[in-house]
């Protein structure tokens, strides 16, 4: 489902909702004290945390947040923006921007609320941030060499630690918690205050911990729901020969003869043996890339039957449990004995070198069939389905 | 020395502001497939601001032309110039309900109004270099990067604070 933006909201939209989020966000941060910067400043000094507090509360919900959504299959996490690493050059310019925050006591964001407001400092600050851009874009011939060093790709932190995606979200929450109880003691010795939570206050926070480390103790165990389903067909294929019934090759010929609208073939062999060739009217996706977004809609349609073939059946009932799995429409068969079965006795059916002992009738079927078959295939000849591209959302700043 | 007094009493609680930040982040990332930011909504202004005043440079300059290279309906149309504006109309509105308006120039203690508004414009200055070089700031690159979990946030997220820190006490005078 997820990202809506560009297949189901459009551009011009998506630029009304940016409009809408950024009150959200602007109105979030000033009432959460980010308009003061001598508030901000305090997280350097020890006399206020809040930023910190914000921060991480704030990064730690949307990474659980989106592990949850990915495991309901509600989003697509391959399709999101990752912001590249270019390592030098990130360090470097964190180094700066740290610098910046010390002197400046504002972020770009932050100083957007606080300018709302009427602080002069923060108009200061944005004066400042244009002249930066515009410094660094007039010297960015210098600097380039610098801009683009370190290139590591869109890499994702857990992968570069080597550990399991839920481990490190939970492990990042147990760190955002431990920071928050040591940060507000350190608070309150800066400030010389006792400390002055309530007993409900406290009962509150511990409460909201709990909740926390149970939702973060689930997520280590959680994967999303394309790994999931790629499990059960590895786990239980084998049972699933009960459930998805076969297609006879003849049965596969009266259909497409009769009622080609009613069914869905899907050729799940590699895209270079569908070339060569392949049962009329069949769409080519070859198994590994099943679990493609693209394919969803296609596979969705309820008023078909889809039937999945390969050149063994093994692949085939593999196919057709990973579609189920994935939400994809439930009726479905697999072609019995495979493709080349289906070639060498339906559409190259050949009466003078039979392999098998048949009826006069089922002779006869199969002549009229392979004739029947040619045509179909030299009316479908140019028409291929036409699925969407994805595209991956492109983002940054 | 002091710390200086702040009046917490009439802000939200941080953890709730947190998640209901964390919130609207993971109703960007759904809805528009990319996070918040900040500095690229300037970036934008930037350039816009170079292309009316200096045509002929703006396209000669290879930012510039990068620039609208990869930036095809190019200009202000960006989502980023929109989310930004609806920040700042956010932000008013909040001081607004919270009776937070008025023109102010805050500082600490220890320096005038007028070095306050030079360290600003300074650290504004050194923001908008290092947000180009961390490609984002501290909402693009940190905590949107942090909620995808690309490394580049967690990396940016580190140099940033722990930059902060390391020149804090150059620069405690300003604050406290």
């Amino acid at each position: 489902m997820g990202p809506l933006v560009p297949e189901i909201i459009g551009n011009n939209l998506n630029l009304i909702i940016a409009f809408l989020i950024g009150i959200a966000f602007g109105y979030t941060l000033e009432q959460a004290g980010f308009s003061s910067s001598r508030r901000l400043a305090g997280l350097f000094y020890g006399y206020d945390f809040v930023v910190l507090r914000v921060f991480f509360t704030a990064a730690v919900t949307a990474m659980m947040g989106l592990i949850v959504l990915s495991f309901l299959g509600w989003i697509r996490l391959d399709l999101i923006y990752i912001n590249p690493t270019f390592l030098t050059s990130v360090i470097i310019g964190g180094l700066i921007m740290g610098l910046g925050f010390i002197l400046g006591g504002f972020c770009p964001g932050t100083s957007v609320t606080a300018a709302a407001i009427g602080k002069i400092d923060a108009i200061a600050f944005l004066v400042g941030i244009f002249t930066g851009i515009f410094i660094f874009a007039e010297s960015f011939p210098l600097i380039r060499d610098l801009y683009t060093s370190g290139n590591l790709g869109n890499i994702l932190v857990y992968e570069s630690l080597g550990v399991p995606r839920g481990v490190f979200a939970f492990g990042l929450t147990v760190l955002a918690i431990a920071a928050f109880i040591v940060t507000s003691r350190i608070e309150s010795r800066i400030n010389g205050e006792e400390r002055t939570e309530s007993p409900l206050l406290r009962r509150r926070y511990s409460a909201a911990v709990g909740v926390a480390v149970v939702i973060g103790f689930v997520l280590i165990f959680m994967p999303d729901k394309t790994s999931r389903a790629l499990n059960t067909v590895e786990n239980h294929w084998q049972d699933a020969g009960q459930k998805i019934k076969k297609m006879d090759k003849d049965e596969l010929a009266m259909m497409l003869i009769n009622d080609e609208n009613r069914l869905l073939l899907v050729d799940v062999r590699s895209a270079g043996e569908f070339e060569q060739s392949h049962i009329p009217l069949a769409v080519n996706i070859p198994f590994g890339k099943l679990t493609d977004v693209q394919w969803r809609n296609l596979l969705k349609d309820r008023r078909k039957t889809n039937i999945f073939y390969a050149t063994d059946t093994e692949t085939a009932l593999k196919a057709a449990l990973l579609s189920v799995e994935l939400g994809d429409n439930g009726d479905v068969r697999i072609l019995d004995e495979g493709f080349d079965v289906f070639n060498r006795e339906i559409l190259t059916f050949d009466v003078s070198n039979p392999h098998e002992k048949l009826s006069v009738d089922l002779e006869q079927f199969r002549r009229d069939a392979r004739l029947k078959l040619e045509e179909l295939a030299a009316r479908a000849g140019g028409t291929t389905v036409q699925v969407k591209e994805v595209r991956k959302i492109k983002g940054g700043c | 020395m002091r710390p200086p007094q702040i009046d917490r009493s009439n802000y939200m609680n941080p953890y709730l502001a947190g998640v209901l930040l964390g919130l609207i982040l993971l109703a960007t990332i759904f809805i528009s497939g990319r996070g918040l930011g900040a500095s690229g909504a300037f970036k934008s202004l930037v350039v816009t601001t170079v292309e009316a005043v200096a045509p002929a440079h703006a396209e000669n300059a290879p930012f510039f032309a990068n620039y609208s290279k990869t930036h095809a309906e190019g200009g202000l149309k960006s989502w980023l110039v929109f989310e930004i504006l609806g920040v700042l109309v956010g932000g008013f509105l909040s001081g607004l309900i919270s009776g937070r308006m008025g023109f102010k120039n805050e500082h600490g203690p220890g320096i005038s109004g007028r070095t306050r508004l030079i360290a600003a414009f300074s650290g504004g200055i050194l923001f908008g270099i290092g947000s180009q070089l961390g490609r984002g700031c501290t909402s693009g690159a940190a905590l949107s990067g942090m909620a995808v979990m690309s490394s580049a946030g967690f990396i940016a997220m580190m140099a940033i604070f722990g930059s902060g820190y390391a020149f804090a006490y150059f620069f405690r005078k300003l604050w406290i």
